[in-house]
């Protein structure tokens, strides 16, 4: 399916190039998206047959019963209206028959109103939910690699508006349809009526289609203003907002409100502008079907003044037009829909079309004790940039060891490799001598735990943040957490261990969170935990009592990133990384000895 | 803004519980957007001729088949053509009509969103601090942004709508009465059902919409989750338990949907019914009656020929409801913002502060949020000219709201507050941004470069200026080390520097200013080495020839510090210099041991 968008798949380049390249041709023509539409929109009917059919049924009786209300009203008239006025005679039976004639197509019409709309929205919104389905398959499967290049904002506008707009051009697609029903009636019915009726209908539809086509194309440019306009209104908005206090304190209200006054101002002139063009096109839009029914009249009388044709056959052409213009609007609006509709598709496709992380095959022969890591000359360079470059070392079974370097040294990018959330250029890491990256990632993470130092916690209950599935059990949770030191303030909150945090719920302080997510970490008893500096806002003395706590109540081999001195003490060796390398390696007092470490962590005590 | 207007109830976030009618609403409206008037009559005016156009053009056209058309002996094609070029050219003049009114419509309602959006805005800046908590900033940029494009929305589809429809239900109805009074009566008793039974579904409808939307809320916050958690979910082996909230969320989202879908489904068609059951019934009554009231086969016809005219625009004004509920919702939001007083007034005749440092007397100092919960129960201390003091203390303790005051982002809710020997509420409002600098926490930065940055602080320095003011901080080494120096960007909230960047270029912009009071909020979280250093070295040279008080997160800074302030729970706990404080075993001697055996043990 990808093929049919041009170089639209499995790419992760920017979208902009790929996205023109849908929407337009470059050289100012029309641009081609009627073909690549259909397949599109065929794609999803056929992912969501059963609704599409009965919102086409739904619009096809519409059509049916419209033409139906038609005849029935010219039946009321020739036969009950006016013989009913010139005779004088009471005939109720035939009055009655006619008024619940009128109301019995209404109320057909109606149902088929309702199915075309209900059913129809259905199709959109299983396609919507198909997408988000894939969406979110995508975020939990891809590798990380993944998120860093593409910012939060982005993913989620792909799940929300892109998902919205992928799907537009498809609720005007059962009228359209429905409606084809109704062409091949109103062509056969005026062909059979008069030739010169039938061209003055016909003559119509491009003028209509121009008109259209005109009208979207004009409006690319400012509709493009307009969003980009709107994007700065909310930029300015959100910075100025987030910067109050900068703001109050700085007197700065007043330069404030001037910038989102240029760019409000930006978004009024492109709006009037758009407005504008909308001020052409909609009356225009509307003028023509009544200027065909003025065509039609006139071209009728003549006809029937030469009797070609009969007064009653141009009052039928004129209610079939009539009739038809509201789906030719709806045609109109499926046209100008399809481009932005292929382009967020194209968007979406580029996504869904991102490969899995690789897992590994391996399954790790699960022993009790704390691991043995090895890393055995790894680079990693990212963007150009080498930050490790051959680095290697050993942390045996039980050993607790702090790493230690300047920011930027590649700390993080350590942890990020040892958890395969980044994958090594070169060289490779061992746990109990397999490489990770031949590991399953099950195994993997029920062996290994990191603790970052910006821990995430979901907005839930801190009971499921710690214990996410629940399989660990009441006991366990609350031990990781005791041995986390969270257990205290837990305890403290009204609602204890079922207390919701984040957004919707209470806000912890950011020690609280650390030993939350601590608390996470250790519930799952691993044999290595690497704390990248995941105490850092936790007090001294809780990271000292939480450091013993794991050498003396938990069997595991520990790694962990300090930027403290009292971190450091608590080590049996400390690595000290400069270069993207290990520069030295011992304990703190031996490390001592060599200059840099020393200008560094001199830095860790405090100033006084 | 009118001071009539003024409704202390009102918050921002709550819509106004007892639900003032759209017409009262849109009065109001009017009165604080005056753009929205000018000019809106001959606008309305156009409209309806445009509309009474919109109205004739049918009636011509049956008029011309009944005449023209109608079979046999009395046709005219002179007539029929005549008339049909009247016709076309009422067509095309209605046309052009709309075009103009539409154009004018669009440009008086874009200045009066204009209008109605920067003032919000500019209402937003003048709110106390205390309105701009974590989750009332959400709401504030909401006024702003989506709940004024509710209101563009509206105005772009629905407000033309209403005028032409509203308008051309009336003219039909009229010559409804024109023909027969008594039928009219008939079919508007007949379609009158048509309107509790609208209102009925249009509630259920904006009830499921707005169902709709949190649901879609929580889908992107579970997606945004899944997101921001992707390291987590990864390390911890979380995928099947994020990939399963997914699931459950969208599915949630599409039941949602599919609810709210069913009223949307129902409501269109429902013109439609009545407007046939109307015509059944005037179909009846007419013939039974009709001939007794003097109607004719020709009037019956061009009176059912109405009644069914009537169905578009009320299918259309059935379209718009939504988005016209969404926007009179939308509208009362924003003029909830714009009515909101304003708790700090700028003194009408601020009085100047006197140079050099700046002492500072609280007496009984008070505050308390709006919702009554008070955070500082009467703080009295006064701290000489010059002093360098440290405020200490545990979160929620009133440190930071106590700073705060100082530099006049809230007024205090009880007692009295002198900086300078002069009321903090009585300074000129400019004087207070000079002599008075509060370098934040977080050390917000706008999206620009560090030079603009540091600018913002006085407009009209100078780049050598700037420069001095770098050097006596003694920053060049740092500021050599930035990719770009001064013109180094610094990202959306000055993300692209580290936390301790960031109150750097605070410090710099603070320096700048020479103020005589200097209120710095440490950075709680870890400090680079480097930084730390670059940042303690500057805070040392700033605070020379100042008053200046640290809300400090290190017990370092309050050992260094000539007075201490140990905020408790919302009151002055401690306050004295460091050795007396750890000599009296207080609060503060607890802290600094748990922080001494911590960082010095050992070493």
């Amino acid at each position: 399916m990808a093929s049919t968008l041009a170089g639209s798949s499995g790419t992760d380049d920017t979208n902009s190039s790929d996205d023109a390249a849908v929407v337009s041709t470059g050289d100012g023509r029309a641009p081609r998206v009627f073909v690549p539409g259909m397949k599109l929109l065929g794609g999803y009917i056929r992912t969501h047959r059963t609704p599409f059919t009965l919102a086409v049924t739904g619009a096809t009786i519409f059509s049916i019963f419209s033409v139906g209300g038609t005849v029935v009203l010219g039946r009321v008239t020739d036969d009950i209206v006016v013989p009913g006025f010139e005779d004088g005679a009471d005939s109720v039976d035939g009055v009655v028959v006619g008024a619940l004639a009128i109301v019995a197509v209404a109320f057909v019409r109606a149902i088929g109103v309702v199915m075309r709309r209900f059913f129809g929205a259905m199709t959109t919104d299983r396609q919507q939910r198909t997408w988000r389905q894939e969406l979110s398959d995508r975020f939990v499967s891809v590798p990380m690699s993944y998120f860093r290049r593409k910012p939060t904002g982005e993913l989620l506008a792909h799940a929300d508006a892109d998902v919205e707009t992928s799907t537009m051009s498809m609720q005007a697609l059962p009228m359209s349809t429905g409606v084809l029903v109704l062409f091949i009636a109103a062509f056969i019915s005026l062909l059979t009526a008069d030739v010169y009726l039938l061209m003055v209908v016909l003559a119509l539809f491009p003028v209509l289609l121009f008109a259209n086509r005109l009208y979207s194309h004009s409006v690319v440019e400012p509709a493009e203003q307009v969003q980009a306009a709107l994007g700065d209104v909310s930029a300015v908005v959100h910075e100025s907002v987030d910067g109050a206090l900068v703001v109050k304190t700085l007197g700065r209200e007043d330069a404030e409100v001037g910038r989102l006054e240029d760019a409000a101002e930006r978004l009024l002139v492109s709006r009037i502008q758009m407005g504008r063009l909308r001020a052409t096109f909609e009356p225009t839009i509307e003028a023509i079907p009544n200027l065909g029914v003025i065509a039609l009249l006139a071209v009728g009388t003549w006809r029937v003044s030469t009797g070609d044709t009969t007064a009653g056959d141009v009052v039928q052409s004129m209610l079939l037009l009539q009739i038809l213009i509201f789906p030719m609007r709806v045609f109109g609006f499926f046209l100008e829909e399809l481009p932005r509709t292929l382009v967020a598709a194209a968007r979406l496709r580029r996504v869904v079309a991102e490969v899995d992380d690789v897992d590994g095959a391996a399954a790790a022969t699960r022993s009790d004790g704390p691991a043995h890591l090895v890393v055995d000359d790894v680079q990693f360079a990212y963007g150009g940039d080498v930050i490790l470059d051959g680095l290697s070392f050993e942390v045996a079974p039980g050993e607790i060891v702090a790493l230690v370097g300047a920011t930027g040294s590649g700390k993080s990018t350590i942890a990020q490799l040892l958890f395969r959330l980044a994958r090594p250029t070169s060289g490779s890491v061992r746990l109990d001598g397999v490489d990770i990256a031949d590991l399953r990632a099950d195994d993997l993470t029920s062996q290994a735990t990191l603790v970052f130092q910006e821990s995430y916690l979901f907005a839930d209950e801190i009971r499921s943040n710690i214990d996410p599935d629940g399989t660990f059990g009441d006991d366990a949770m609350r031990a990781a957490a005791g041995l986390a030191r969270a257990d205290g303030f837990i305890n403290e909150m009204p609602q204890g261990y079922d207390t919701v945090v984040g957004e919707r719920g209470v806000t912890l302080s950011g020690g609280q969170r650390q030993r939350v997510a601590l608390a996470r970490a250790l519930v799952r008893r691993p044999r290595f935990v690497f704390l990248d500096d995941a105490t850092s806002a936790v007090d001294p003395t809780i990271e000292r009592e939480i450091l013993d706590g794991l050498g003396a109540d938990l069997q595991t081999t520990t790694l962990v990133v300090a930027q403290r001195l009292s971190t450091i003490r608590l080590a049996d060796r400390v690595l000290f990384l400069e270069g993207g390398r290990i520069a030295a390696s011992g304990t703190h007092d031996e490390l001592l000895e060599v200059p840099s470490y020393q200008a560094l962590v001199s830095a860790y005590e405090d100033p006084a | 803004m009118t001071a009539n207007l003024v409704d202390d109830s009102t918050r921002p976030d709550d819509a106004n519980p007892d639900e003032e009618g759209a017409l009262s609403l849109l009065r109001r409206g009017m009165g604080v957007t005056p753009e929205l008037q000018k000019g809106i009559r001959l606008t309305i005016g156009m409209a309806l001729v445009g509309a009474a156009g919109k109205l004739a053009i049918p009636v011509l056209i049956q008029q011309i088949v009944d005449r023209g058309l109608s079979d046999g002996d009395d046709y005219d094609a002179g007539f029929v053509l005549r008339a049909c070029a009247i016709a076309a050219v009422l067509i095309i003049g209605v046309g052009i009509l709309q075009r103009a009114t539409f154009i004018r419509l669009i440009i008086a309602t874009e200045n009066t969103l204009f209008a109605l959006r920067t003032r919000a805005f500019a209402k937003i800046h003048r709110l106390s601090i205390a309105d701009h908590n974590d989750t009332q900033r959400g709401v504030l940029v909401a006024r702003v942004t989506s709940d004024i494009e509710t209101l563009a929305r509206f105005a772009q589809w629905a407000g033309m709508a209403w005028i032409i429809n509203l308008t051309l239900i009336v003219g039909i109805i009229a010559l409804m009465f024109f023909y027969s009074w008594q039928l009219t009566i008939v079919s508007l008793i007949v379609f009158f059902p048509l309107v509790p039974i609208l209102r009925a579904l249009q509630r259920k409808q904006l009830a499921a919409y707005d169902a709709f939307r949190s649901r879609v809320g929580e889908t992107l916050s579970e997606m945004s989750e899944t997101v921001g958690g992707s390291a987590t979910i990864r390390a911890y082996g979380l995928t099947d338990r994020a990939r399963a909230r997914l699931e459950y969320v969208i599915e949630r989202q599409y039941k949602a949907r599919m609810r709210a879908v069913k009223y949307f489904a129902l409501m269109f068609p429902m013109g439609d019914v009545f407007a046939a059951i109307s015509m059944g019934a005037v179909l009846i009554v007419g013939l039974e009656y009709g001939p007794d009231w003097g109607l004719d086969a020709g009037r019956m016809l061009a009176f059912l020929f109405l009644v069914n005219l009537l169905l578009q625009p009320i299918g259309e004004i059935t379209e718009i409801l939504d988005m016209t509920q969404t926007a009179v919702a939308g509208f009362r939001k924003i003029l909830g913002l714009l009515d909101q007083e304003i708790d700090l007034v700028e003194p009408e005749d601020g009085q100047q502060l006197p140079g050099g440092p700046l002492a500072i007397d609280a007496t009984g100092i008070r505050f308390a949020y709006r919702d009554g919960v008070e955070v500082l129960h009467g703080v009295d201390v006064s701290l000489p000219a010059g002093a360098n003091v440290a405020i200490v203390g545990e979160t929620g303790s009133g440190k930071t709201t106590f700073a705060k005051l100082l530099c006049r982002l809230a007024d205090p809710t009880g007692g009295e507050l002198l900086v300078g020997g002069v009321r903090v509420d009585q300074i000129d409002p400019a004087a207070r941004r000079d002599r008075i600098r509060m370098v934040p926490q977080d050390g917000f930065l706008f999206n620009t470069t560090m030079r603009e940055n540091i600018r913002y602080g006085r407009p009209d320095a100078s780049d050598d200026e700037i420069i001095d003011a770098v050097m006596t901080l003694g920053l060049h080494p740092w500021l050599a080390r930035t990719p770009e120096g001064l013109d180094t960007k610094v990202g959306e909230r000055g993300e692209a520097l580290s936390v301790g960047e960031r109150q750097l270029v605070a410090l710099i912009r603070a320096q700048l200013a020479d103020p005589g009071l200097l209120i710095l909020d440490e950075a709680t979280s870890a400090v680079d080495p480097e930084t730390e250093r670059a940042l303690s070295g500057a805070l040392a040279r700033v605070a020379e020839g100042r008053t200046t008080i640290s809300i400090a997160h290190r017990l370092s800074t309050a050992e260094a510090a000539d007075l201490v302030l140990v905020f408790d729970q919302g009151d002055l706990a401690e306050f004295g210099h460091h050795d007396d404080l750890v000599a009296a075993g207080g609060i503060y001697r607890g802290l600094y041991e748990s922080w001494i055996g911590n960082t010095r043990a050992g070493a």
